[in-house]
């Protein structure tokens, strides 16, 4: 990080340091400022009030709302998440096939639910699936979230995978080819164990994307995190403070998430093989030591 | 597929209409949260230490929350609590705070796009514009960020069809917009639902492939021939 910084500027010399210093109190007091209005504009709405904040401080509030919500985000995200790895495992190897039309089909599909929003396929799931009476009604928000979430995400690790395989050198698949597997076996055993431990870093900030997508939930009716805080909040009438809390689980664990997949792309970077020839594939096989966090590009 | 023509001469106009919204939605939340984003890459590029930490910590909070999160509090607090009245008119303010919601999220985003296109700048063109004497605002206006933009096209342009799609989630700020509009259809026109979520579909699909297509050729085009 410090290295990537310092390319822009020069160590300063005194002069320059003082002027640094000087901008750097007026960026503390401006920052200052904005705390100050915002405390100021809370406090003319009663938003400071301890009252209103005290009511997280109850067990009552954390065992009937935040701990189930959160627990029914977590499940929801869990298992998407290993349902999408499943999908984009299928749908990779899919994309990577000889067989014209085994390619094709893969290929319609990933970049159909990558090009599609994931609350489109939630409403349409939560819906249609009650309706047609194949998910009971209670359990249909659920059932939405997670193939909504698995037929995105699943499509953005096939591309994962695809792209990890295709950054591959070429001997590797060489090699398998001539030790007799076929290419489906060389694919299975060779190139996408390999293609995952690059793509390691980039999987867990889909991760990220899968958390916090999984409050998407909340518009569909499904009890998790948020939905749970707008019940607190209504009742309590302390919405605002509700919703901060909620919102500051998510940061933790979300911060929490991209810390690891940091830690794994830098201690990964030493070991994956990597083709010189070929494109970089997305942020995941940078290096850390360019000062992008790894976890850059989870985009909702 | 007469139950379809049907739907279309009942709902036709508003599809229209809805989908138009989200398109404006983008437009706007674009044009802030590209020029928010670019300030905070500066901040976090800055020599000034203050400047880099307030950078890092707005990115890192608005990047790990859910733009749910964000988008519904901009109606339950911003509004209901504070009574923002940025417009008079009462949908166009709920649009207008939904722009606000889609900015600040975004802004993280392109604000991370940049500086990764910063980083595609090598080493010896800041020297060479420290060299002649540029400080460091001036290096980075005329060396530094006209680079650092052409590297940036690709991640760019996945953040922009980012927010393409999450303007759909602008039904959580009480905007009438299209996935607003569907989860109607659907509630009224069962009958027709994989029709009615294929037809939502394929209007994303048609904005966000060529923008995809585009982003990807542009910075094929535009990259610095090093």
């Amino acid at each position: 990080m410090s290295n990537a910084q310092s390319v822009l500027f020069d160590a300063p010399g005194p002069k320059a340091r003082r002027r640094i210093m000087v901008l750097n109190i007026i960026g503390i007091l401006l920052a200052l400022a904005l705390i100050g209005y915002i405390l100021y504009v809370m406090n003319s709405k009663d938003q400071l009030n301890p009252e209103r904040w005290a009511v997280f401080a109850k067990g009552s509030i954390w065992s009937n709302y935040v701990l189930p919500g959160l627990l029914n985000t977590l499940k929801a995200a869990a298992i998407s998440i290993v349902t999408s790895l499943v999908f984009g495992f299928i749908f990779g190897m899919g994309r990577l096939a000889h067989n014209k039309l085994i390619n094709f089909l893969s290929s319609v599909v990933v970049e159909f639910f990558r090009a599609v929003p994931v609350l489109l396929m939630m409403l349409f799931l939560w819906i249609m699936l009650a309706r047609a009476g194949w998910v009971e009604p209670a359990s249909s928000p659920f059932v939405a979230v997670v193939i909504g979430l698995t037929l995105y995400n699943g499509s953005v690790v096939a591309e994962l995978i695809r792209s990890g395989v295709h950054g591959l050198p070429k001997g590797q698949r060489e090699a398998g080819i001539a030790i007799g597997l076929t290419r489906g076996q060389s694919l299975r055993l060779i190139e996408i164990p390999q293609a995952l431990t690059a793509m390691l870093p980039a999987l867990i900030s889909q991760f990220i994307v899968i958390l916090k997508d999984s409050a998407l939930g909340y518009i569909i009716n499904f009890n998790e995190l948020l939905f749970n805080s707008k019940l607190v909040g209504t009742g309590n009438s302390n919405m605002l403070q509700a919703l901060v809390i909620c919102a500051l689980i998510f940061i933790l664990l979300n911060f929490a998430l991209s810390k690891l997949a940091e830690i794994v792309s830098r201690r990964l970077s030493s070991r994956v093989p990597r083709d010189k020839k070929a494109a970089p594939a997305p942020s995941a096989t940078m290096p850390p030591d360019v000062g992008i966090p790894a976890a850059g590009n989870n985009l909702g | 597929m007469e139950g379809y023509l049907s739907l279309w001469d009942e709902y036709g106009e508003r599809i229209l209409e809805s989908f138009w919204a989200n398109l404006q939605l983008t437009f706007w939340a674009a044009l802030a949260s590209l020029v928010l984003g670019t300030l905070l890459a500066i901040m976090r590029i800055s020599p000034i230490p203050s400047l880099r930490a307030f950078g890092t910590a707005y990115v890192n909070i608005f990047r790990n929350t859910p733009l749910t999160i964000i988008l519904t509090f901009g109606v339950l607090v911003l509004f209901g609590v504070f009574e923002l009245k940025l417009s008079s008119d009462f949908n166009l303010n709920f649009f207008q705070i939904a722009i606000i919601g889609l900015s600040v999220y975004h802004a993280a985003f392109f604000c991370e796009a940049i500086r990764s296109g910063v980083n595609t700048v090598p080493l010896g063109q800041a020297e060479a514009a420290r060299a002649i004497g540029l400080s460091f605002l001036p290096a980075a206006r005329i060396i530094i960020l006209p680079q650092a933009f052409r590297g940036a096209i690709a991640p760019m342009g996945n953040v922009l069809i980012a927010l393409i799609k999450n303007t759909t989630v602008a039904i959580a700020g009480s905007v009438a917009e299209i996935s607003g509009l569907m989860k109607t259809m659907l509630e009224y026109r069962a009958d027709v639902g994989i029709l009615i979520f294929l037809t939502v579909a394929l209007m994303f699909v048609i904005v966000v492939l060529p923008i995809g297509a585009l982003t990807t050729w542009l910075s094929k085009k535009l990259a610095v021939a090093r």
